[in-house]
């Protein structure tokens, strides 16, 4: 393969090389150099613009591909081509599939469809008890070594704490996070929204925070216990950040993420001009405007360690039903990045080397996969940004199989110009040249 | 505005009505007024009082609301829906002889109206009609039984009916539509 | 004052509209002081129909009318029926507890196989929040909401309205304590915004553990104190209370229930010399409301009942007269 040579952009690389007008020179699949004014040396050269960033490849630890069991709502082809266009090199999905991923069949299913897709790379996370009943442990020794690079039963939380403690003890055996989905099940009850004013005015029960935080602080206490590794899965509510805050500062092993849509909107959105529109519902909800400022002020001072999206692709006959029996979740792959640059980079809560830590240098270290670097010998994985782009979303036009956004028609400055996976190009933006 | 009718000619048509009424009825057995809202409810309630004036009895008096039997009432988007009002007639209109009140009788559409709702209340004897004023135009073939004044207009016209229970004074004018 | 003022007020002296403003009637949510004050006017010429010996006007002649209930309900949907008829509508009832919803249809898909006989208006209840806003997006039927999930019934709140003004000659100025289970109730939801909206003073009673959260921001005076709120109150509004309740842990038995919040002739005591008693049906005789206070005589319960009939009217006719399906396409 000949070599490729990134020539002329910003390097921002917080792990690695710096921030600076670097080149990066990519030889078989990997990082050979990066440094300023590099020869061409027959390399194929790629140029990019003065003011777009090239970045260690970005990493979304929190996606579902549906695939197997809801093809009609994506697969891991569409789904990693979501990916690559939203500027991911690599994402970890969630087990809760059909069947769910509780064994190893499953996962080298999963692997061996994501490498006939030949886009972002796939890690899979395995379910932490079989079928995520809550009931029995999965093999998780296993699923390790099929290529699990974390466990979950994500859709659920982790159901009782004796389950939890032994499976933060087993995984941590296996030096492999356990990666909840906070939420006290009789708290919640049939809640589909949070638990405010715009649920009581709308007639729909609500979730309150406490149900996350409650269990949030369940899982530090026994990761402190254990001593293992466990990360908080799409975190809404302040009261959560406030506990994980308190763990990190005993020295408990905890990391956390935020989605896009918890920085972004609150549960005021409720009460747009489209009343009941299920584009705003998912798991957890929208919360209050002091819970979304709370994540973003976690997500600038460091006790947020990763954006995550949480993709989550439905068909639109599913969602086109009444506000409490459509499914939870919205998409989110091919607007994260623009919604980071919108609101947390150009509103001056982060800079760029923030925004790679928390998409790249940071969820590589918490599934302990390579990657959040540039550094020689580290895969060529490479997201370039072009962060002045702008960017109007339309649901009509994703990658993904799935519309489910409550972004169309936003307008958004800031996104991705292309994506490099394994040292070759997966994705160029049209509209950005 | 060219006034045709002031107050003192709409009094005298009115009491000359009064008198055609007693005279064409022989008398006020079993006859009852009722005024089509809203100016015909006023007229109604003066022609009693004249006709208490010269006879003697008290002649039973209601009110007539037409809008939900209107037949454009469905028909219109434009400009506000008319506000329905109650309909007051409190007593029995089985054999009686009904004097329909209305101000002014145009197209012939509100008299066909007020037939209708007349007939769903009960069944009268005969039905007359008097109007204040009589414009032409007719689009159904209704007629008028008293009329106080007949006012050829052109159809660009319009003919407004003020009364000083509804708006502070007695008059009628003929407006020229822009 | 001229003829147009003297005619179009209501008595808090606030002008009527001239016409709604929106081609549905999704909740009290969107209607403001004028329109509300339109439709009360219209029910008072409505109930006059109601004592005619022929109880019928042709107004809605030609007019298809859909009653869809997805939720069991004879009183409304009866009332509903009345309504239409009255008006000389078509009507079509379709209760589906048995049809193909239960086959697993949609609710889209069910109302757009409806839309093939072309209604006018679609009346709904629904157990969902919601779906008749969902409705409104997909069908070109005019949608008049009868009740959704635990949002709202906004043909109650105008019902219990006109029969408050019956009573009371006014809206502004009230004091109005709704006691029972506010959490559930879209029979709240809808009193609260519409008697907040026509200046009343609403106080919401009920045990902490059925207060929905952001009750003040709703506009009401929240209490756990039955005394408090029926203090000098003119009109008590009485929620029913559903057994199943017990269950989610809300409150321990129907007795403790009463005890605490069941509103009894001693209880009333403290309300005004001419309070009047309401309650949107069925009753719990005995849990939330005592046989005494419900068929004493300050209850107007049964007025409630004759008026829904009226107000239903008043809303068929003022929508229907918007007539705005011919010319365009769901919004």
């Amino acid at each position: 393969m000949t070599a490729l040579l990134l020539k002329g952009g910003r390097v921002v690389d917080p792990a690695g090389a710096g921030d600076g007008a670097f080149d990066v020179l990519i030889a078989d699949g990997a990082i050979a150099r990066v440094g300023r004014d590099l020869p061409v040396d027959g390399a194929e050269v790629l140029e990019i613009a003065r003011d777009w960033i090239v970045a260690p490849g970005f990493i979304d630890i929190h996606v579902h591909l549906r695939e197997p069991g809801q093809e009609y709502k994506e697969t891991v082809a569409s789904g990693t081509a979501s990916a690559v266009a939203g500027g991911f090199t690599a994402v970890a999905c969630m087990p809760n599939t059909e069947p769910v991923n509780d064994h190893a069949g499953i996962t080298q299913f999963i692997l061996k469809k994501a490498a006939e897709a030949r886009r972002a790379r796939v890690y899979p996370i395995g379910a932490v008890s079989i079928g995520s009943q809550g009931e029995r442990l999965a093999e998780l020794g296993e699923q390790k070594t099929a290529g699990c690079v974390a466990f979950s039963d994500d859709g659920r939380p982790v159901a009782t704490a004796l389950l939890m403690r032994r499976a933060l003890e087993y995984a941590g055996m296996l030096r492999v996070p356990v990666i909840d989905h906070c939420e006290d099940p009789s708290l919640k009850g049939d809640g589909v929204a949070h638990e405010g004013y715009h649920a009581s005015a709308l007639g729909l029960p609500g979730i309150p925070s406490v149900a996350e935080s409650l269990m949030v602080e369940r899982d530090i206490s026994l990761a402190e216990l254990t001593s293992a590794h466990v990360h908080i899965a799409h975190m809404s509510a302040r009261q959560s950040l406030r506990a994980v805050r308190a763990g990190k500062d005993r020295g408990v092993r905890v990391t956390c993420e935020v989605a896009p849509h918890h920085f972004t909107l609150t549960d005021d959105a409720l009460d747009g001009p489209v009343k009941y529109d299920t584009n705003l519902k998912m798991n957890p909800p929208l919360r209050e405007a002091a819970d979304r400022d709370a994540m973003i002020e976690g997500i600038g001072d460091g006790s947020v360690d990763a954006i995550a999206t949480d993709h989550a692709p439905h068909h639109a006959d599913e969602k086109m039903l009444e506000f409490d029996r459509a499914p939870f979740g919205i998409v989110g792959l091919e607007t994260a990045v623009p919604l980071v640059f919108d609101r947390l980079v150009h509103t001056g809560r982060i800079t760029l080397a923030r925004m790679v830590e928390l998409l790249s240098v940071n969820p590589a270290r918490i599934i302990g996969v390579p990657g959040g670097s540039l550094a020689e010998g580290q895969p060529a994985d490479l997201t370039i940004l072009a962060p002045d782009l702008p960017v109007t979303v339309r649901a009509a036009a994703l990658a993904s199989k799935s519309r489910n956004t409550p972004f169309d028609a936003w307008q958004l400055r800031g996104g991705v110009a292309a994506t490099v996976v394994g040292g070759r190009i997966v994705y160029q933006n049209p509209d950005a040249r | 505005m060219p006034q045709v009718m002031d107050a003192d000619r709409m009094s005298r048509a009115l009491t000359r009505i009064a008198h055609e009424i007693l005279e064409r009825n022989r008398g006020l057995d079993d006859i009852a007024l009722v005024g089509i809202r809203t100016r015909g409810v006023p007229l109604a309630r003066r022609l009693a009082r004249t006709l208490q004036e010269i006879n003697g009895d008290d002649v039973p008096t209601g009110a007539l609301d037409i809008t939900l039997y209107r037949d454009d009432l469905m028909r219109h988007a434009v400009g506000p829906q008319p506000l329905v009002r109650r309909t007051e007639i409190p007593f029995s209109i089985d054999d009686c002889k009904i004097l329909l009140v209305d101000d002014v009788l145009y197209t012939g559409r509100t008299i066909r109206a007020a037939l209708d709702a007349l007939i769903d209340f009960g069944r009268p004897r005969a039905i007359q009609l008097i109007v204040l004023v009589d414009r032409g135009h007719r689009e159904l073939p209704i007629k008028a039984d008293y009329v106080g004044k007949n006012l050829p207009t052109s159809l660009r016209q319009s003919v407004q009916v003020r009364l000083l229970e509804v708006d502070g004074t007695d008059e009628v004018v003929i407006e020229e539509e822009p | 004052m001229t003829a147009r003022t003297m005619e179009r007020t209501d008595h808090t002296g606030a002008p009527a509209a001239s016409r709604l403003r929106s081609r549905h009637l999704l909740g009290i949510a969107g209607l403001e002081a004028d329109e509300i004050t339109l439709i009360l006017d219209t029910a008072e010429a409505m109930k006059e129909i109601g004592t005619r010996p022929i109880k019928k006007v042709p107004t809605l002649r030609g007019r298809t009318v859909v009653n869809l209930f997805f939720e069991p309900s004879t009183r409304t949907r009866t009332s509903f029926e009345i309504a239409e008829k009255r008006l000389s509508a078509d009507t079509l009832s379709i209760a589906t507890a048995t049809s193909s919803v239960t086959k697993g249809e949609t609710l889209v898909d069910t109302v757009r196989n409806l839309e093939a006989m072309a209604p006018d208006m679609i009346v709904t209840r629904h157990p969902s929040s919601g779906a008749p806003h969902l409705l409104s997006r997909v069908c070109r039927s005019a949608i008049i909401n009868a009740g959704d999930g635990t949002h709202e019934h906004p043909t109650q709140a105008l019902l219990d309205a006109f029969t408050i003004r019956q009573h009371k000659g006014r809206l502004a100025g009230l004091k109005v304590a709704i006691v029972g289970d506010l959490l559930h109730s879209r029979v709240l939801r809808s009193n609260a915004l519409l008697l907040t909206t026509m200046g009343a003073e609403v106080w919401g009673c009920g045990p902490a553990t059925l207060m929905p959260a952001g009750i003040d921001r709703l506009g009401l005076h929240p209490t756990t104190s039955v005394d408090e709120a029926v203090e000098g109150a003119d009109v008590v509004m009485l929620l029913r209370i559903q057994h199943e309740r017990m269950h989610g842990h809300f409150f321990p038995s129907v007795r403790e229930y009463f005890a605490l919040f069941g509103m009894t002739s001693e209880r009333l005591r403290r309300a005004s010399g001419n309070v009047i008693i309401m309650h949107p049906g069925p009753m719990n005789r005995g849990v939330e409301i005592d046989s005494d206070v419900a068929d004493g005589p300050y209850s107007v319960i049964l007025e409630q009942v004759s008026n829904g009939v009226a107000v239903r009217m008043a809303v068929l006719y003022l929508l229907a007269g918007r007539d705005e399906m011919a010319e365009e396409g769901p919004p």
